[in-house]
C-alpha cells in the first residue's frame, strides 16, 4: 500500500506530471492510430516538434532564473526572413548568413539580458518591448511581405536527415540537434552557471549576498534563449519555407510547454528535461487531435482546458508554496 | 495548505492566461478581403450572392481582354457629369486599410506605378495615401482628416471592414467628393462606384470544380483554410462546401492554418500518416508550398491542388509537373481605382458596380504567366497586371 502511494507521490510530483501526461496523451495517439509508432512517421513527429522542444529549453533557462522571453516567437520570424533575404536562393551565402543569424541572435538576448539586469526593467516589458520592435522593423524592411529564398543547403538542417536508416526511414538532422541541445542544456544546468541561475530564480537576495553574480547568469540566459531561437529558426524555416507568419504565438507555445513542465513562473524550481518534454506535450497534443479529426475550431479549447487541468493538479501537489509574482525580479 | 490552494488557483489563472493568449494570435493581416467577423457555419452562405458569382463567371466582361483591369461584367454604367473638372492637376487621395500581406503590397506597388503614369500624363496632381496599418479607427480618423483637409477631388477607400467604415464612408460621400471603393465593400451604395473582382464563392467555386473534375469518385480531399470569420475567405469555403456536397469526393477535413508554412506542413504530413489525401484544396495560396513538401518529404504521391497565383506556388507547380489550378482574386484590381477617378474627375460614365473578371490561371497558361514575371519574387502575384506599367520590373522586384 505504501509502495502505490509513494508511486502515486512521485508521479503527481510537479516534474514528473508531465511525463505521465506525455504517455498519456501517446496512449491517446496509439489508440486512434497504432501506424504512428511506425519508424516513419514517428520521426517525422519529432523532426517537427524539434523547434519547438529547442526554443522550451531557451525559454527554460530564462524562466527559472525568474525572468520571461516574450521576443522567441518574434525573433524565430525575423531570423527565418533575415535569412530569405540575404540568402536568396545563393547556395555560397548559406554559412554566412547562418553566422550572421548566430550574431543576431546572441546581440538581441545580450540586448533584453542588459536591458532588464541593468536598467531594471521588468523582462516581461523588455521583451515584449523586443517583440514589438523586431515585427515593426521586420515589416518596414521588408514592406510587409518577405523576400528572397532560402538556399537547399540552409534547408538541410530542418528538412533532411540520415537516410535509408532500417526501420526508422530517415533520421532527421533536427532530432540529432534537439538532443544535442537537450543534452547541452542539461549539463549546463550541473554546472556553477546552472545553480546560480536557479538560485537567482528561487531568491535572488540570498542569491547575490552568498556572492553569485547573478546579472551575469540571467543576462547569459536570455543570450541563450536567442540562440535557440535562431536554431529553431533554421529549423523551422528548413522545414518549411520562407512565409510572412513564421513565429507568430510560438512565445506563448513555448511558455505554455515550458509551465506544462512544472517550471515555475517567477523561477527557481522545474527541471530543463521536463521543459523540453512539456513542448513534446504540446505536439503529441496537436497529433492527437488530429488523429481524432477534431473540429479545428473545438482544439484551442480542449488543448486549453488540458493544460489548465494539468498545471493545476502539478500545482495542488506542490509541497513548497509558490514564489507570488511581486517576488518576480526586475 | 491554504498556500497550496493559493498556488493551485494562481497556477490555473495562468493557463487561462496563456492558453487564451495562444489561441488568439491568428494573423487577422491574413485575408485579402473583407473581414466582417460574425459567426461561423451557414451564416456565410448567401444563396442569392453564390448564385450571381457563379453565373458572372460565365459572362463574357465588356472592354478589351488585353486590359483586364478595364473590363466590367454587366456594367451599369453612371453619369459622372456633375463631378467633371477643368485641368489636370487633380488630387486624389487613396485610404488604404493596409499592407499587411503580399497580396496587398503586390497590389500598392501595381497602384503607385499606375499613378505615375497618370501624373506623368497631367490627369492627376498629387496623390496623398494614408494606411491604416489594419485598424479600423486608424482609417475612420484617415478617412475624416481627407475629408476635411478639403484638398481631395476625388477620393478613393479600401475599406478595412464591412460595418464599421460604412459611416465613415457615407460622410465622405455627404461632403461632395466623389468616392470609390474597392476590393472590400461597404453597406451604402452612396459610392460613385464599387471595384471588385467577382468574389470569393467564385474563387472557391473554381478551386472546388477543378478537383472534383481531375479526382476519380471517392478520392479524399483535405482543404486547408486560413483562419475562420473573415467573409471572403468564408465564401470561398462556403462554396466549395456547396460543390464537395454534391460530388463523391470524400472531404477529410478542413484545418485552420493562419497561412504559416510550418503550420501547413505539419498538418499535411499528419493526414499523410492517417492515410492517403488525393486531393488539396486551399483558401489561399499562402504556404501552399509547404503543403506540397509535406508529400515530398513523406514519400507520397502529388495531390491533384489548387492554390493561388501567387508565383512560389505556380513555380512548384511547374517544377513538379503535378495537376493543378491557380484560382486568382484578381490583383489587377489595385490599378482600377485611379483609372476610374481620373474618368470620374473627366465626367466620363462609370460602372456603378464595377466587377471585374476572375479567371483561375489553368496548366495551358501557367508558362505564359511564369515566363512574363520570371524575375519576380516569389510573393508576388501572376495576375497583377502591371507589365505594361514603365516601372515593370524593377519595382515589384525592390520592395
Amino acid at each position: 500500500m505504501t509502495r502505490v502511494r509513494d508511486l502515486l507521490l512521485r508521479a503527481t510530483n510537479p516534474t514528473a506530471t508531465v511525463f505521465v501526461l506525455l504517455v498519456l496523451v501517446f496512449a491517446g495517439v496509439f489508440a486512434m492510430n497504432p501506424g504512428f509508432f511506425e519508424g516513419p512517421s514517428l520521426m517525422a513527429f519529432l523532426k517537427q516538434a524539434a523547434p519547438l522542444v529547442i526554443l522550451a529549453a531557451g525559454q527554460y533557462f530564462v524562466i527559472v532564473s525568474g525572468n520571461f522571453d516574450l521576443s522567441v516567437g518574434a525573433l524565430v520570424g525575423a531570423q527565418v526572413v533575415i535569412a530569405a533575404r540575404l540568402i536568396d536562393g545563393e547556395e555560397s551565402r548559406t554559412l554566412p548568413v547562418m553566422i550572421v543569424m548566430v550574431l543576431f541572435g546572441i546581440g538581441v538576448g545580450l540586448v533584453n539580458g542588459l536591458i532588464t539586469t541593468a536598467l531594471k526593467v521588468q523582462s516581461f516589458i523588455t521583451t515584449l518591448g523586443m517583440l514589438m520592435v523586431l515585427y515593426g522593423a521586420i515589416r518596414l524592411w521588408t514592406g510587409g511581405a518577405p523576400t528572397g529564398s532560402l538556399s537547399e543547403s540552409f534547408r538541410v538542417f530542418g528538412r533532411m536527415g540520415i537516410e535509408d536508416v532500417p526501420v526508422l526511414g530517415q533520421i532527421p538532422w533536427a532530432l540529432l540537434i534537439m538532443i544535442a541541445v537537450g543534452a547541452g542544456s542539461v549539463l549546463l544546468m550541473r554546472t556553477r552557471f546552472g545553480r546560480i541561475l536557479m538560485a537567482a530564480g528561487d531568491n535572488e537576495r540570498a542569491a547575490a549576498l552568498s556572492g553569485a553574480r547573478v546579472d551575469t547568469a540571467r543576462t547569459i540566459a536570455f543570450v541563450l534563449s536567442g540562440l535557440s531561437a535562431t536554431i529553431a529558426g533554421i529549423l523551422i524555416g528548413g522545414f518549411a519555407g520562407v512565409s510572412a507568419q513564421v513565429g507568430d504565438g510560438l512565445e506563448f507555445t513555448v511558455i505554455t510547454a515550458v509551465v506544462l513542465g512544472g517550471v515555475v513562473l517567477g523561477g527557481g524550481r522545474g527541471s530543463v528535461l521536463a521543459a523540453m518534454a512539456g513542448a513534446l506535450v504540446i505536439e503529441a497534443l496537436f497529433t492527437l487531435f488530429n488523429q481524432m479529426a477534431l473540429p479545428a475550431t473545438l482544439r484551442p479549447a480542449v488543448q486549453g482546458a488540458i493544460i489548465i487541468a494539468a498545471v493545476a493538479y502539478a500545482a495542488r501537489r506542490r509541497t513548497r508554496p509558490v514564489p507570488t509574482a511581486t517576488a518576480t525580479p526586475s | 495548505m491554504r498556500t497550496t490552494r493559493i498556488a493551485a488557483a494562481a497556477a490555473a489563472a495562468l493557463g487561462i492566461l496563456l492558453a487564451t493568449a495562444c489561441t488568439t494570435d491568428a494573423p487577422t493581416e491574413e485575408a485579402d478581403d473583407t473581414a466582417t467577423e460574425t459567426e461561423s457555419g451557414d451564416e456565410w452562405f448567401v444563396q442569392a450572392d453564390y448564385d450571381e458569382q457563379l453565373a458572372q463567371r460565365d459572362i463574357e466582361p465588356e472592354g478589351d481582354p488585353n486590359t483586364p483591369w478595364l473590363q466590367a461584367i454587366e456594367p451599369e454604367w453612371v453619369d459622372t457629369a456633375a463631378f467633371a473638372q477643368e485641368g489636370g492637376d487633380a488630387t486624389v487621395c487613396f485610404s488604404n486599410a493596409s499592407v499587411s500581406n503580399p497580396w496587398r503590397v503586390t497590389g500598392w506597388i501595381t497602384m503607385q506605378q499606375q499613378v505615375a503614369v497618370l501624373q506623368e500624363s497631367g490627369q492627376i496632381g498629387e496623390f496623398r495615401h494614408s494606411d491604416a496599418g489594419d485598424d479600423d479607427d486608424q482609417q475612420i480618423s484617415d478617412i475624416q482628416a481627407f475629408v476635411d483637409s478639403g484638398d481631395c477631388d476625388a477620393l478613393i477607400i479600401s475599406p478595412s471592414t464591412t460595418a464599421t467604415l460604412t459611416p465613415a464612408v457615407e460622410a465622405a460621400c455627404e461632403s461632395g467628393v466623389p468616392v470609390i471603393i474597392f476590393d472590400r465593400g461597404v453597406n451604402t451604395d452612396c459610392a460613385v462606384t464599387f471595384i471588385h473582382p467577382i468574389g470569393g464563392y467564385a474563387f472557391g467555386a473554381d478551386a472546388a470544380e477543378f478537383l472534383v473534375d481531375e479526382l476519380e469518385p471517392g478520392s479524399t480531399v483535405l482543404a486547408l483554410r486560413i483562419l475562420p470569420g473573415v467573409d471572403v475567405l468564408e465564401n470561398r469555403w462556403a462554396a466549395a462546401e456547396e460543390i464537395f456536397a454534391d460530388s463523391e469526393l470524400e472531404i477529410l477535413g478542413n484545418e485552420f492554418t493562419g497561412g504559416d508554412a510550418a503550420e501547413i506542413k505539419n498538418i499535411v504530413t499528419q493526414y499523410l500518416q492517417r492515410g492517403d489525401v488525393d486531393g488539396i484544396w486551399m483558401d489561399a495560396g499562402d504556404g501552399a508550398v509547404a503543403a506540397i513538401e509535406a508529400f515530398e518529404d513523406a514519400g507520397a504521391p502529388y495531390p491533384v491542388m489548387t492554390g493561388e497565383d501567387e508565383l512560389s506556388f505556380m513555380r512548384k507547380w511547374q517544377e513538379t509537373g503535378m495537376t493543378a489550378l491557380a484560382p486568382v482574386y484578381s490583383n489587377f484590381q489595385w490599378r482600377t481605382p485611379v483609372i476610374a477617378a481620373t474618368m470620374i474627375l473627366a465626367g466620363e460614365q462609370v460602372p456603378a458596380e464595377w466587377v471585374l473578371p476572375q479567371d483561375p490561371i489553368t496548366e495551358a497558361e501557367r508558362d505564359q504567366y511564369l515566363e512574363v514575371n520570371a524575375d519576380m519574387p516569389s510573393l508576388h502575384y501572376a495576375k497583377f497586371g502591371g507589365e505594361d506599367l514603365p516601372g515593370f520590373p524593377d519595382a515589384w522586384q525592390d520592395r
